[in-house]
């Protein structure tokens, strides 16, 4: 073609990025890739190797190593092995080999860009602009951190070895998102890369070999399914952090039930992507390119289900039509395409596999007319229309360029609309009244929340879910959090099994010879007492044996009332802070009034030196949760470009308390007061030792102005209840503070709707000092962090 | 930009991408095919539904640029067509009769012959769209240029501040039309816009157009002075529906000029426009662009925005000057694989 036909044609024409250097390091590695194990390339045992492809064309790009169970082991062993030199290093140390890691990056930034484009088939420009620029912001970003980490997170300590697991659409991404804190925060660390795209990975075993870091610290090892079980089920693993599919998620959660493994999970997602008829809809086209036509759509936060307020959704459809016709699919290599190739055969087929499952449930398929590649694994952007809530493709991740619109008429609709879904990572907003935007930005269920923009990354922001998206956060001091935790956690006394005998004097209770008036204790549900379901009570019975009364014995249709009221009750969160610590107030003051009766009855189980202390310590412990319900705000972000972000501390919603049995009082205020100061409604199961508090504790909080249902107890067997609560898919975090076999069960059975668990994995706080009984750890498990993004300028 | 109302039709937004076909495929791009915009009567409520979100709108100039790139044979093909888009441009107090002649003379020639051997392009006789002048010098111009098939524009009323008084501006642009242009490139009253007084702003373009006659009308909006990406848009739709040929962002005096985001958002009021009226309107970035590169990614930015169509010169032109010089070199490394300089090039 002359240069003339190309004048009058006016297209675009090929404009290929170089992958001979990438290639070249290939060779140099004779296409030939063995596990990073203790800062040298260790052949996998036995000698299995699998191969890594060029999604774009099928080529073979290099032979990969199968990590065995022998294979992760020894790399956990030069990870246990590593641990102690690399957390004597002072912080600043490890801030050096950190900055060093982000320089290496960015000297290597377009090789580590082509091996990316070439292994999982996204266009050059993402790897080149997105991908890459963001791995080296994330090493800089966390060299600051483990600078600063005495200072920052004084208490707190590194959790040992952390294995890593993470997923294909953004391979080098997601190693910096779990190395940099885990590193920062003083971790020694195992990762396996996904088997679809490991490249990325073993290119950056060898930056640290390059900067000289101590050799076991990080630790690369290649595999499929097979070998991340290996890693999760590793007794030596202090803490897993995985990316990746809700599914393989909950497999990982039970697996490491019965463990002290600390958990962080990144998973799927469907967000919303809600076009206001006030939006600039031009604009808003323009993120669905960047949200849904990004990485072809396998993004966890991809803008996957289109909301169109009514009024506006024809027009909007015709425009989205409009430019799918513009979108270029093609090599990922040229630096002129917009959509790359889909990651796998498997992949292409669940997309493909789903679209006619949409299409055969009434789904119109917008498609554009250009024709794909004749090669590779590609599949063109795509629109379905005529779908609802109920549709599969609706409810289901497709994770492909597949764009699900369906249409709201208010602002309430749109809402709940975005919320009707299992996940819970991330939405887009996009209205020009602020009003509107805000307020739908606060009320998505979602732990990003961008307004008038999508898919923004910065090191400094927070990034993970609600609901069955996961829980933990990456970036940002929240990020950081996962990486460490308490230092006098791990040695804590395991919790005893029940509280010891004392033989303490009791205060006369009554009038001897004539019998008191009986006093019938009851459940606690919705604000009013009720009668247990089952119609049986429990004898409760002091330290010496004798009988101190009778409490009720709720079962699972008491737990599901409680649920239901805890539920109703969710209004408590928007209580403005101030009120929040009015009514805390007021129940310290009511405590304090029944201090001596409350003090008496719970001597004759605790003994009278402890009793004082416990009711006088929760009096000063609902003093302090009502300080920080006003206190223990968010933050506010400054990433790069000119934009906001809030990283907002909301409820985490309706939580299960099982109470420990060493303080019966104090252990259920020391965690029931922090979860409703931050807007929390909790369904508590007393310990069974002493469950005759909650007829106390009903009377103060009844007169306390507390609304009904914030707080419902639920007295019975704990471990009978334990089931129930942990299966409920309305209960969104569970807190246990049992022994060790409840802390596993309740981690086990939790799978179901992945509510956040929270345990003391067996061990005893000693909920009688301040260190360890209250402050930021409890209120950092009672919130979760939304980052509501807000770019500005006119 | 939202259209809220009498968003049915579905096919002209399609369209959109893919307008009729209007002699695109002619290599020579010549008055002829100018078309003019009939316009249509004030529709406020247009004005009212616009909405620009400018950090959107700057994030998809951002990306755009990285997004689309054109290489070796397709880039000197976009190039020599950024140069048939050009209005060759001398604005200066210190314009001479001689400096007008040799700006013509380049405007006749851009290229050296041996690049044009080189290329092989003698079939498509590269020339620019046009020679952009005072009103001084618009018979010097069209006098050289007879025969060319190359237009002279003129600048006209008060620019580049457009407040001297609307009988004088209204004479400036009959007498330039008399005088033989066959563009004016007229400047608006900016205060209209911020008063939000469309009716005036409708008035005065429209004064203009009749006043222009058959000469093809480009109304500069002076988007610098504007200040919003919202206020640019506005004043984009009344400007079109007041029957402007041509919307153009700046006069180049303005301390910022053409920046793609203010192309982005013209560009969309355009194809708004084309949606509800199916005319075709022009569109003329000018000031500060002075690289081939840039010349580039607005060629990239009219593609995808508007589409293939609005690559020509009826529809599309820079207002440069020093462009031209930049991508002569770039053609001469494409021909030649050697860098060049500026001395190397004669100079307009």
């Amino acid at each position: 073609m002359s240069i003339a036909q190309r004048f009058v044609s006016m297209e675009y024409g090929p404009a290929p990025e170089d992958p001979k250097e990438a290639l070249t390091w290939l060779d140099a590695h004779k296409r030939k890739f063995s596990h990073f194990i203790n800062g040298e390339w260790q052949s996998p045992q036995p000698a299995e190797y699998f191969d890594s492809n060029d999604p774009s064309n099928g080529e073979l790009l290099a032979k990969i190593a199968q990590g065995s169970a022998a294979d992760v082991d020894a790399a956990v062993k030069a990870a246990r092995a590593a641990l102690p030199a690399w957390q004597k290093l002072t912080p600043h140390i490890r801030a050096r080999y950190l900055y060093a890691i982000a320089r290496q990056v960015q000297k290597h930034s377009r090789r580590l860009a082509v091996l990316e484009t070439i292994d999982n088939g996204k266009p050059i420009r993402e790897s080149r602009d997105i991908d890459i620029p963001l791995v080296a912001r994330h090493f800089y970003h966390h060299a600051g951190w483990a600078q600063v980490l005495d200072q920052e997170f004084h208490g707190y300590t590194a959790c040992g070895v952390v294995g890593q697991i993470i997923p294909w659409n953004f391979p080098m991404l997601m190693l910096a998102w779990k190395i940099a804190p885990a590193l920062a925060a003083g971790n020694t660390v195992v990762l396996k890369p996904a088997e679809f795209t490991p490249i990325t990975a073993l290119a950056f075993a060898e930056i640290c070999q390059e900067i000289g870091l101590p050799k076991g610290v990080v630790n690369i090892i290649t595999g499929d399914g097979r070998t991340g079980e290996a890693l999760v089920k590793h007794p030596e693993v202090d803490k897993i952090a995985f990316t990746g599919s809700t599914e393989v998620g909950r497999a990982i959660r039970k697996a490491t039930a019965d463990s002290p493994k600390k958990l962080s999970l990144e998973l799927g997602g469907k967000s919303p992507f809600v076009i206001f008829d006030d939006a600039d809809l031009d604009s808003a086209v323009e993120g669905l390119v960047d949200g849904i036509w990004f990485n072809q759509g396998q993004v966890c936060c991809a803008g996957s289900r289109l909301l169109m307020q009514e009024s506006i959704a024809e027009a909007l459809v015709a425009k989205i039509r409009a430019r799918m016709e513009n979108l270029r699919v093609g090599s990922p290599l040229d630096k002129a395409i917009d959509i790359g190739a889909i990651v796998a055969p498997v992949q292409l087929d669940r997309i493909k596999r789903l679209v006619e499952q949409g299409v055969s449930e009434g789904a119109t398929c917008s498609q554009p007319s250009y024709a794909l590649p004749a090669k590779g694994l590609y599949f063109p952007p795509t629109l379905l229309t005529n779908v609802h809530p109920s549709s599969t493709v609706a409810q289901e991740e497709i994770f492909g360029p597949v764009l699900a619109a369906m249409t709201f008429r208010t602002l309430k609709e749109a809402v709940e609309l975005a919320n009707n879904t299992a996940y819970g990572l991330a939405a887009s907003v996009w209205s020009e009244n602020i009003n509107v935007a805000l307020q739908v930005a606060a009320q998505i269920k979602a732990g990003v929340v961008w307004v008038n923009s999508t898919n923004m990354f910065d090191a400094a922001c927070g990034f993970g879910g609600y609901r069955e998206s996961g829980y933990g956060r990456e970036g940002g001091r929240e990020g950081m959090l996962e990486y460490l935790q308490p230092a006098w956690f791990k040695d804590a006394p395991k919790v005893k099994p029940s509280p010891a005998a004392k033989n303490d004097e009791l205060p006369a209770d009554g009038n001897e010879g004539e019998p008191s008036i009986d006093r019938t204790v009851k459940l606690y549900i919705g604000g009013k007492q009720a009668r247990p379901d089952s119609g049986y009570s429990m004898a409760v019975r002091a330290a010496d044996g004798t009988l101190l009364g009778e409490a009720p014995l709720g079962n699972r249709k008491d737990i599901r009332n409680a649920v239901e009221a805890a539920r109703k009750a969710e209004g408590w969160a928007k209580t403005a802070a101030h009120g929040k610590a009015q009514v805390l107030y007021y129940i310290a003051e009511n405590l304090s009034q029944r201090r001596d009766e409350i003090t008496s009855r719970l001597a004759r189980v605790v003994g009278a030196k402890q009793a004082v202390a416990e009711v006088d310590l929760s009096i000063q412990r609902v003093f302090s949760y009502a300080a920080w319900a006003d206190k223990f705000d968010g933050r506010v972000h400054n990433p790069p470009g000119r934009n906001v972000t809030l990283a907002m501390h909301e409820a985490i919603g309706t939580i299960a308390i099982l109470c420990p049995t060493e303080a019966p009082l104090l252990g259920f205020i020391s965690l029931a007061l922090p979860a409703i100061a931050m807007g929390n409604t909790i369904v508590a199961v007393p310990s069974e030792a002493y469950p005759l508090i909650v007829g106390d504790l009903y009377q103060v909080f009844d007169t306390s102005d507390l609304p009904g249902g914030v707080v419902n107890i639920v007295t019975g067997r704990p471990t009978e209840l334990l089931k129930t609560l942990a299966e409920h898919d309305d209960i969104d975090a569970i807190w246990c503070f049992r022994d060790e076999a409840a802390s596993a069960q309740v981690k086990a059975l939790s799978i179901g709707n992945l509510k956040q668990v929270w345990t003391n994995d067996g061990r005893a706080f000693d909920w009688f000092t301040t260190a360890q009984g209250e402050g930021h750890l409890f209120l950092e498990h009672a919130i979760q962090v939304k980052n509501i993004w807000v770019p500005y300028g006119e | 930009m939202a259209v809220r109302q009498n968003a049915t039709r579905d096919e002209a937004l399609s369209v959109a991408s893919k307008p009729p076909q209007k002699e695109s495929s002619s290599v020579h791009h010549t008055n002829n095919s100018l078309i003019p915009n009939k316009g249509m009567p004030l529709n406020l409520d247009l004005i009212d539904e616009i909405e620009i979100n400018t950090s959107a709108v700057e994030r998809r100039a951002a990306s755009l640029v990285t997004r689309r790139t054109v290489k070796k044979e397709w880039q000197a093909a976009w190039l020599l067509r950024a140069i048939t888009c050009m209005d060759l441009t001398t604005l200066s107090g210190d314009d001479t009769h001689e400096r007008v002649l040799r700006l013509c003379a380049k405007a006749r020639r851009p290229l050296q012959q041996h690049l044009v051997d080189q290329l092989g392009i003698k079939e498509l006789d590269i020339k620019v769209a046009a020679v952009c002048v005072y009103h001084n010098f618009v018979e010097t111009a069209v006098t050289a240029l007879e025969g060319t098939g190359i237009n002279v524009a003129a600048v006209s009323t008060g620019f580049p501040a457009g407040l001297s008084p609307l009988a004088e501006r209204v004479g400036e642009v009959r007498r330039s039309v008399e005088a033989g242009a066959q563009e004016i490139d007229i400047v608006i009253t900016r205060a209209h816009v911020f008063g939000g007084e469309w009716q005036a702003l409708y008035d005065e373009v429209a004064t203009f157009k009749e006043a222009c006659g058959k000469a093809h009308m480009k109304a500069i909006l002076g988007t610098g002075d504007l200040l919003t990406l919202r206020n640019v848009a506005r004043a984009s739709v009344v400007a079109m529906m007041a029957g402007s040929d041509f919307i153009k962002t700046s006069t180049g005096k303005e301390t910022v000029n053409a920046t793609l985001p203010v192309g982005i958002v013209m560009a969309r009021a355009i194809r708004e426009y084309f949606r509800h009226t199916g005319m075709m309107v022009g569109f003329k970035p000018a000031g500060g662009i002075r690289t081939a590169k840039q010349s580039l990614e607005w060629l990239a930015m009219m593609k995808e925005e508007l589409g293939t169509p609005w690559l020509n010169a009826d529809l599309f032109r820079f207002g440069a000057s020093g462009m031209l010089a930049d991508i002569e070199r770039q053609l001469e490394h494409f021909a030649t694989g050697r860098y060049s300089a500026d001395y190397r090039h004669p100079i307009a």
